[in-house]
């Protein structure tokens, strides 16, 4: 049986194709022009922290990568890590981080709150990637409430992934583990002091 | 401190003039004087002091500030990345009816990505591949590339793309490193049916409708049958001087709101596999798929079928009906391990009354040396017409980075 189909389309197929190709980018030249240009950026790191404690004041503080810290932290991101120093917020129990952690090849920016050794939130802050954004999602972040640290470094929890986003997923696994480590180390050494 | 100091200072001086002898008031007058101006002398290096800790934190700060804006701002990131996968492969296998077997060791896909970011919201990405290790007049293997597209994110999470770019259908076309996927072979049904690994040339959008809701269009180059040929995997052309009388059209949707859920339907239209050449003969593909996974336990399972004009007939009785589908579940045992079975089913004939299905039953392991090296070792049983299936082991070794 022979099909009956476009004729036009089928005798220009190229002009066809032209057609298409200008027409749609016309039509999302319009719509990148009104949309806005905040692609990934979520949530920014003041407001994540206010969001944290709410009405309690917290202290800012700094948490200074030692050898030793550097060490564990390898151990957890799978790669040492950069930086001299790490910055958080802290009022009693409760630590706040923000980290940053490559997905397959740009940074997602993650906020991590934690409470007695246990996580209280986990937040995407912002996300650059191109594809795997559905770790930003209340649901596949809720999924961390109430994780605590094993004694190997890893999460108490298992975590449901997310198909075709399993780097993503990794990244956020190590910055949960490495908010706890950290949260771990600080709070260890005002039970010390 | 500034005040313990002087307190101590003063206190040194009076109970020193005491065991003296008991001086004037001239001598009192110029004691004071002296130990007046003392103190302003201590309290101006006090000051110097304060100013130079002062400037000594603006410089450490400063320099910390440096080393780490270089060490972990984006911007100090590479523009231009590289990666890559690859998988050696081992078949023991013998065919049903003993007229032939099958024992080789393959390099099967050596992989190199490169990509590029041009700004934040413009990049490049490809895909070079060497298959069976070598590549040439008369050698085994080929050399193709399969990815090269420019992507541009125009609006908040909506992309388009133009180049040559893997299609939206089923589970591994697009995400397909070694270490994704249990056993050691590409599943048949996306390989013969669909067909994995399937790139064309064209435009295409995506993006996000609503949380976890995403779709893809695209318009691209299609496949071409050439004389004799009815299964879909022949008529890749893989964008080399590709015919283009007639284009096709690829629309996906895909839900993924739910952790570890993934749902997705394709259709691709294309209305004249011929190209123009000889009888029209239009195609429909629609695909179908769920990857589930829910704590250690995985389930995939994926239906696809093409459904081509009866023209195509007159090529092969019963192509004009070609379907597949297969299920795989899965068990985690542990961040090393993992165990699967897969059964599947696929036929190029399925519009026939003949019984000309292929069956196929897996069963084997991955063992995850590293989160991103892979070890895999499976038993297949493929049954066949005509007793030409193959049983026996594949084992095989994959990276990706």
């Amino acid at each position: 049986m022979r099909r009956q189909t476009s004729a036009a389309a089928d005798r220009y197929p190229a002009a066809a194709f032209l057609s298409l190709i200008i027409g749609l980018t016309l039509s999302m030249t319009s719509l990148a022009a009104a949309t806005t240009a905040a692609r990934g950026v979520f949530q920014s790191g003041p407001d994540f922290i206010a969001e944290c404690f709410a009405s309690q004041p917290s202290e800012k503080k700094t948490l200074w990568l030692t050898d030793e810290l550097r060490e564990q932290v390898s151990k957890i991101l799978g790669h040492p890590i950069a930086g001299l120093r790490v910055r958080y917020h802290q009022n009693g129990s409760k630590t706040a981080w923000i980290l940053e952690e490559i997905g397959k090849e740009m940074p997602i920016t993650i906020g991590v709150m934690v409470d007695n050794h246990t996580i209280q939130q986990v937040k995407i802050l912002a996300y650059r990637e191109s594809r795997g954004g559905e770790v930003r999602y209340p649901a596949y972040t809720r999924q961390y409430q109430g994780a605590s640290l094993k004694p190997d470094l890893s999460l108490s929890q298992s975590i449901d992934g997310i198909t075709g986003a399993t780097l993503s997923v990794w990244a956020v696994n190590k910055v949960a583990a490495l908010a706890l480590y950290f949260d771990g180390v600080v709070t260890q050494q005002r039970t010390d002091a | 401190m500034k005040k313990h100091l002087l307190a101590t200072f003063i206190g040194l001086n009076m109970a020193a003039a005491a065991q003296a002898a008991t001086p004037t008031m001239e001598e009192m007058w110029q004691l004071i004087q002296q130990q007046q101006s003392e103190i302003a002398e201590l309290k101006q290096q006090l000051n110097n002091n304060d100013a130079r800790i002062t400037e000594t934190e603006v410089a450490a700060e400063a320099t910390i500030s440096a080393v780490e804006q270089f060490t972990l701002s984006p911007v100090a990131l590479s523009k231009t990345t590289f990666g890559g996968y690859g998988e050696l492969h081992y078949n023991s296998l013998e065919r049903d009816n003993a007229s032939a077997s099958k024992d080789e060791i393959d390099f099967h896909r050596f992989v190199m990505f490169t990509g590029h970011q041009f700004s934040d919201d413009v990049r490049f990405f490809s895909e070079l591949e060497v298959e069976h290790s070598i590549a040439g007049d008369g050698q085994v293997g080929e050399i193709e590339l399969e990815q090269a597209y420019i992507e541009w994110d125009f609006a908040g999470q909506q992309r388009a793309k133009a180049g040559l770019f893997l299609l939206p259908i089923g589970i591994i076309n697009e995400t397909h490193e070694p270490e994704t996927f249990y056993g050691t072979e590409r599943n048949n049904v996306e390989k013969n049916i669909i067909p994995a690994t399937w790139w064309e040339g064209g435009a295409a959008i995506s993006g996000e409708i609503s949380e976890g809701l995403f779709y893809d269009l695209a318009l691209h180059s299609g496949l071409f049958l050439d004389s004799g040929e009815y299964k879909p995997r022949d008529g890749r052309q893989k964008v080399g001087k590709a015919k283009a009388d007639d284009m096709a059209f690829t629309g996906r949707l895909k839900y993924t709101a739910i952790p570890g859920l993934e749902l997705a339907a394709s259709v691709q239209v294309q209305s004249d596999m011929h190209q123009g050449v000889g009888d029209e003969i239009g195609g429909t593909l629609f695909e179908t798929h769920i990857a589930w996974q829910r704590d250690a336990f995985q389930l995939r399972a994926l239906y696809a079928q093409w459904d081509f004009d009866n023209a195509i007939n007159s090529i092969a009785a019963g192509a004009d009906d070609q379907t597949g589908f297969y299920i795989e579940p899965s068990y985690r045992v542990n961040e090393k391990l993992g165990l699967f079975a897969r059964y599947s089913e696929y036929d190029n004939l399925a519009g026939n009354s003949n019984d000309t299905a292929v069956e196929q039953f897996d069963l084997g392991l991955n063992y995850w040396l590293h989160p991103n090296v892979v070890f895999k070792m499976d038993y297949q049983n493929q049954d066949a017409p005509g007793e030409t299936g193959y049983d026996g082991i594949n084992l095989g070794v994959g990276y990706s980075f």
